[in-house]
C-alpha cells in the first residue's frame, strides 16, 4: 500500500513579508528584500547589506503561548511563527481528534546567534596579549559573570523543533537536520519518507535560520562567498548573470504541514500539493568546491525524478538553488543539462534568491512553498537582476518578469557547502 | 515494497578509553575510567575541572595523503568523526578510498560509492576559542588595559576578521563531520546530519537504517561525534547546573549513572560510527555481522524542551514504537542500554520511561550504562553506546556500570554493576534522550540469524 504525502498547510516569515500571500505577491512583482544591514553595524564589513526580516512580532503569532516561548532565539521565533501559520492554514487548530503521537517534526533548523556582546567581551578580556594565548581563568571569570543560561541553551540547533513539540503538543518523531544550505529541503524529503513508511501521519517540516550577525557575515566574507555590491544592495543578488559576485545573506523560516493522503482526506483538509519524489546525495569531493561535473546535483535530481516516476518532459519548472555565486550557478546549470539533455533549454529555471537573498537552512523550504504557489496560480516567479548573459549559464532563467505558465510539476534544488545535494519533486494534487 | 534487512558490520569508536571498539569495550569490562582532571586547557576557574578526553595522535594519519591539508580546517568534533570512521570501515573490511590510499585494501571487494551513504549526528560545534579570541583581541579598543578593554565591531569589520583563516566558518558547520567523512571514504549516496544533542546518534543510525531498508543505499556509515572539551561548552553545561560536584579529589568516581549518590554529569568527547549494510550486500562480501537492526522509534517531549518530564513519557513512546517496529514484546528484550548520564532528574525521567514500557520485566532485564567510564560524549555518546551494545551481544559479556554502587530506588533499574555478566541476549534495546530539545530515540538490535 503506497502512502502518499500531501501538503495541507504552509507558512513563512521572509524578508518580503510575514504571510504567504503578501510575500508571494512581492515575489511575483520582482521586489527585493535586500537592503543595508540594520541588525548590527556592518559599516566596515566587506558586505554591508542583507535580506532581513523586518518588524517581526512573535507575540502576534503565538498569542497566549508567547510567554512560554518568549526566550527563543531569533531564528526559532521565525520557525514557531511560520509553523503556527502553517498549522492554522491546514485547519489543524480545529482538528478535534488528532493523534498527536502520530504527528512529528522534521526541521532544518540553524543554530541560534551567539550572545555577541558578552561572548566578545569574555574573549577580549580573557586574551593574554603578552603571551598571545587565551587565559582560560580570566575568560571563565568574565564568562560566568556574563553568559546567561537560557540564551546559551537556546542556541542549540534542535531547540526550535523542541519548542514546536510543546507549542502544538506533538509527540511524534522529532528531528533537526543541519546540512547547511540544503537543510530544509532535506528535512521535507526525509519527513516525506517517514510518512510514506508509516512512522507518522503528519509532519511539521521546513527550516529556519538567521546568520545575519557579525560572525555569520564574517564567516561568509572570509570565504568570499558574499556579494560586496554595497552601492546597490537591491540588485546585488543576480543569479546566472555574468556579473554575479556572490550570494546575499537572508533570514527567515518556511514551514509546511505534510500529511498522509487518507489522513488529510478523512478530516476534509484542503490539499495544496503533493511531494512525490526526493533525492539526496553527497559530492564526496571537496568541502570548498562543488564537483566540476555537477555529479552530485545530477544524481540528486535524477533520484528525485526516479522516486516520483517522472521523466524530463514532465517537469514544468525548476526552482534553482541559484545562489548568485560564480561556481554554484555555473555547475547547477551544467547539472540541469546533465539531467535534461536537449530539453534543458525548454524548462524554465528561476531563483527567488534574486529577491529574497539566501535564507541558508530555510532557503529550500521557502522555495518549495514558492513551487506550490507557482502551481496554484500558474505563475513562475522571475530571476531578477538578470542583465548580462553568461555563456556558461545558458538556460531559460525567466529573467526579470514573472511568467504565466501551466505548471503542474516542479523540482526544487538545494545544494549545501561540503557537497550536500537535495532535490524535491512536487506536483499539483490529482486523485 | 520489499524492505531490506539491515545488519551491523563495522564498529568504530574514539572514546576516552581508547581508539577502536576493542579498546573501549575492554576498558569498560575491566572497569577503567576515562575521566580525569581536564588537560586541554586550565580549568581551575570553572565549576567543574574534570573531563573525558580522547588521545588521538595525528588525524593526518587517518586520511588519504592528498587530503592531509584539509585536516587544518577540522574542528575537534570533525577529527573525532574522521578517526572513528577509519576504525569503522577498517573493522567492517570495507574497501573505501581511504583504505585504498593507505595500501590496506588487499583482498577486499570493491564498494559502489554511489550506493554508500552517510548519516552522522553532530553537536553545536564550538569555535576554537584560542583561535577566535586571538583574532577578536586584535579588535579591542584598549588592548593595554587590564580590564574593560572594549571590543570594536568597526575594527573587526575593517581588519580584525582578516586574522581568521579564509575557511574559518567551515570548521564549525555541523554537516562538516559528514562532509569530511564522505570525502575521505568516497560515500556519494544519501547524506544527512542530525543535530539533536545526545539523541543525535540514535536518530542518525535510525535514519540510516531506514535509508537502507527502503533501498536508497546499500551501505551507510552512521553515528555521531562531539567534543565538549572547550571553555565555551564547559561554561554552558556549568550554567545549566548539570555537572557533577566534587570531582577534584577523584575524577574516576564523579560520574555515577543511576547511583543514589550521583550529582551530575562529566563533560567528555567522543565519536562513534557504525557500518550498516543491507543483509544481502553483507552476505555477498562475506562480512562479519555483529547483529541486525530491527526496530527504530523516535518521539519528543511535548511538556518542555529543557526540563525532563519526571514520567519519561517521550522516551516510553520512542521505546514502544521501536519495539512495535521490531515486532518484539517488551518481555522478549534481554538487554537495555540506557543513556544514564548521571544527573538526578535525567536518570529518574529515563528510568521512568523504561519502567513504563517494561513493567515487571524491569526488575530482571539487565541495564548497561557506560557514562561512569566515558562521561557525556554529546552527539557521539549514542553511537558509542550502540557499538558497545553490539559488542556485548557479539562477545557475550555485559560490562558493568562504573560507580553504580547502590541503584537509586527512584530509578529502580537492574543496572549491571560491580562485575561483568554473561550476555546471552537475543534482543537488545538502546535508548537516548537530548538533554536540550526533548528529542528521544530507541533502537532494537537482534542477534543475527540468516
Amino acid at each position: 500500500m503506497n502512502r502518499r504525502t500531501v501538503i495541507t498547510g504552509m507558512g513563512w516569515i521572509t524578508p518580503l513579508g510575514h504571510d504567504i500571500e503578501s510575500a508571494w505577491a512581492r515575489l511575483r512583482k520582482g521586489d527585493s528584500g535586500i537592503a543595508k544591514t540594520t541588525i548590527f553595524d556592518a559599516g566596515t564589513f566587506p558586505t554591508q547589506f542583507a535580506a532581513e526580516v523586518k518588524g517581526f512580532d512573535l507575540k502576534a503569532f503565538l498569542g497566549d503561548d508567547y510567554e512560554t516561548h518568549k526566550d527563543v532565539s531569533r531564528q526559532a521565533g521565525f520557525a514557531l511563527a511560520a509553523a503556527k501559520m502553517a498549522w492554522k492554514d491546514a485547519g489543524l487548530d480545529a482538528a478535534a481528534d488528532l493523534d498527536k503521537t502520530r504527528v512529528g517534526v522534521y526541521l532544518g533548523g540553524g543554530e541560534g546567534p551567539i550572545d555577541f556582546h558578552n561572548f566578545t567581551t569574555a574573549a577580549v578580556e580573557g586574551w593574554n596579549y603578552e603571551e598571545n594565548h587565551l587565559d582560560t581563568k580570566r575568560w571563565a571569570d568574565v564568562a560566568y559573570e556574563r553568559l546567561q543560561r537560557v540564551m546559551e541553551a537556546e542556541q542549540e540547533p534542535n531547540m526550535a523543533a523542541g519548542h514546536m513539540a510543546r507549542l502544538f503538543g506533538v509527540e511524534g518523531p522529532n528531528f533537526n537536520t543541519l546540512t547547511a544550505c540544503a537543510a530544509s529541503t532535506q528535512a521535507i524529503g526525509e519527513a516525506m519518507n517517514l510518512i510514506r513508511r508509516g512512522d507518522a501521519d503528519g509532519m511539521i517540516s521546513g527550516g529556519c535560520h538567521s546568520m545575519i550577525h557579525p560572525f555569520g557575515t564574517t564567516g561568509f566574507n572570509r570565504l568570499t562567498a558574499l556579494s560586496t555590491r554595497n552601492d546597490s544592495p537591491s540588485t546585488s543578488s543576480r543569479p546566472f548573470d555574468r556579473t554575479r559576485d556572490g550570494f546575499v545573506l537572508g533570514e527567515g523560516a518556511g514551514m509546511v504541514i505534510l500529511e498522509e493522503l487518507s489522513h488529510a482526506k478523512a478530516r476534509g483538509a484542503k490539499i495544496l500539493g503533493e511531494i512525490v519524489g526526493y533525492g539526496s546525495t553527497a559530492d564526496a569531493f571537496r568541502i570548498t568546491d562543488i564537483h566540476e561535473d555537477g555529479r552530485g546535483g545530477i544524481a540528486a535530481m535524477r533520484t528525485a525524478m526516479e522516486d516520483a516516476g517522472l521523466r524530463p518532459e514532465d517537469i514544468h519548472y525548476i526552482s534553482a538553488h541559484g545562489t548568485s555565486t560564480v561556481e554554484n550557478d555555473k555547475i547547477e546549470t551544467l547539472a540541469i543539462k546533465g539531467v535534461f539533455g536537449e530539453q534543458a533549454k525548454n524548462v524554465p529555471v528561476s531563483s527567488i534568491k534574486s529577491m529574497l537573498g539566501h535564507l541558508i537552512a530555510a532557503a529550500g523550504s521557502c522555495e518549495l512553498i514558492t513551487c506550490v504557489l507557482a502551481i496554484r496560480d500558474g505563475i513562475i516567479p522571475p530571476t531578477m537582476n538578470y542583465a548580462n548573459p553568461d555563456p556558461l549559464c545558458d538556460l531559460d532563467y525567466v529573467p526579470n518578469e514573472p511568467r504565466k505558465a501551466d505548471v503542474k510539476t516542479c523540482l526544487s534544488n538545494s545544494f549545501g557547502f561540503g557537497g550536500q545535494n537535495n532535490t524535491l519533486a512536487v506536483t499539483a494534487f490529482r486523485e | 515494497m520489499k524492505k531490506h534487512r539491515v545488519v551491523i558490520t563495522g564498529l568504530g569508536v574514539a572514546s576516552p578509553l581508547g581508539l577502536g571498539i576493542t579498546e573501549t569495550f575492554d576498558g569498560l569490562v575491566e572497569k577503567r575510567c576515562g575521566l580525569e582532571r581536564l588537560k586541554a586547557f586550565d580549568p581551575s576557574h570553572f565549576s567543574s575541572r574534570i573531563a573525558g578526553e580522547v588521545e588521538i595522535g595525528k588525524v593526518q594519519n587517518y586520511v588519504p595523503k592528498g587530503y592531509r591539508k584539509a585536516t587544518k580546517v577540522m574542528a575537534r568534533d570533525i577529527v573525532l568523526a574522521v578517526v572513528a570512521s577509519y576504525h569503522a570501515v577498517k573493522d567492517a573490511g570495507l574497501k573505501t578510498k581511504c583504505i585504498v590510499d593507505r595500501g590496506e585494501a588487499d583482498g577486499l571487494p570493491d564498494v559502489d560509492s554511489t550506493r554508500f551513504g552517510a548519516n552522522i549526528g553532530a553537536g553545536l560545534i564550538c569555535a576554537d576559542l584560542g583561535e577566535l579570541a586571538g583574532a577578536l583581541a586584535t579588535a579591542a579598543q584598549r588592548p593595554d588595559a587590564t580590564g574593560d578593554r572594549g571590543f570594536s565591531l568597526a575594527k573587526w569589520g575593517n581588519e580584525g576578521m582578516t586574522n581568521l583563516t579564509p575557511l574559518w566558518l567551515l570548521k564549525f558547520l555541523p554537516n562538516m563531520l559528514a562532509c569530511h567523512v564522505t570525502i575521505v571514504h568516497d560515500c556519494q549516496a544519501p547524506s544527512n546530519t542530525i543535530t539533536c544533542g545526545e539523541a543525535s546518534s540514535h536518530l542518525a543510525v535510525g535514519e540510516a537504517f531506514r535509508t537502507i531498508e527502503r533501498g536508497a543505499a546499500s551501505v551507510c556509515i552512521c553515528g555521531g561525534a562531539e567534543s565538549k572539551i572547550n571553555p565555551m561548552s564547559l561554561a554552558r553545561q556549568s550554567l545549566m547546573g548539570r555537572l557533577a560536584a566534587n570531582g577534584d579529589s577523584d575524577p574516576t568516581q564523579a560520574s555515577r549513572p543511576f547511583d543514589t549518590s550521583r550529582t551530575g554529569m562529566v563533560i567528555s568527547e567522543g565519536g562513534g560510527l557504525m557500518i550498516l549494510e543491507a543483509m544481502e550486500h553483507a552476505q555477498r562480501r562475506g562480512a562479519r555481522i555483529y547483529g541486525e537492526i530491527v526496530g527504530f522509534g523516535a518521539a519528543a517531549s511535548a511538556t518542555h524542551w529543557m526540563n525532563p518530564a519526571p514520567d519519561g513519557r517521550a522516551l516510553s513512546l520512542a521505546i514502544s514504537k521501536a519495539l512495535a517496529d521490531a515486532d518484539v514484546s517488551p518481555d522478549k528484550v534481554d538487554l537495555v542500554n540506557a543513556f544514564g548520564v548521571g544527573t538526578k532528574e535525567h536518570d529518574i525521567a529515563e528510568a521512568a520511561g523504561i519502567r513504563k514500557v517494561f513493567g515487571d520485566h524491569t526488575a530482571t532485564v539487565p541495564v548497561l550504562a557506560t557514562k561512569g567510564s566515558l562521561g557525556n560524549n554529546g552527539a557521539g555518546s549514542g553511537a558509542i553506546d550502540l557499538a558497545v551494545t553490539s559488542m556485548a551481544m557479539h562477545r557475550g559479556v555485559i560490562p558493568p556500570s562504573l560507580n553504580t554502587e547502590a541503584v537509586d530506588p527512584a530509578c529502580g533499574l537492574n543496572v549491571v554493576c560491580r562485575d561483568p555478566i554473561d550476555c546471552r541476549a537475543d534482543v537488545a534495546l538502546s535508548v537516548a534522550s537530548a538533554m536540550c530539545g526533548g528529542q528521544t530515540a530507541a533502537l532494537v538490535i537482534r542477534r543475527y540469524q540468516a
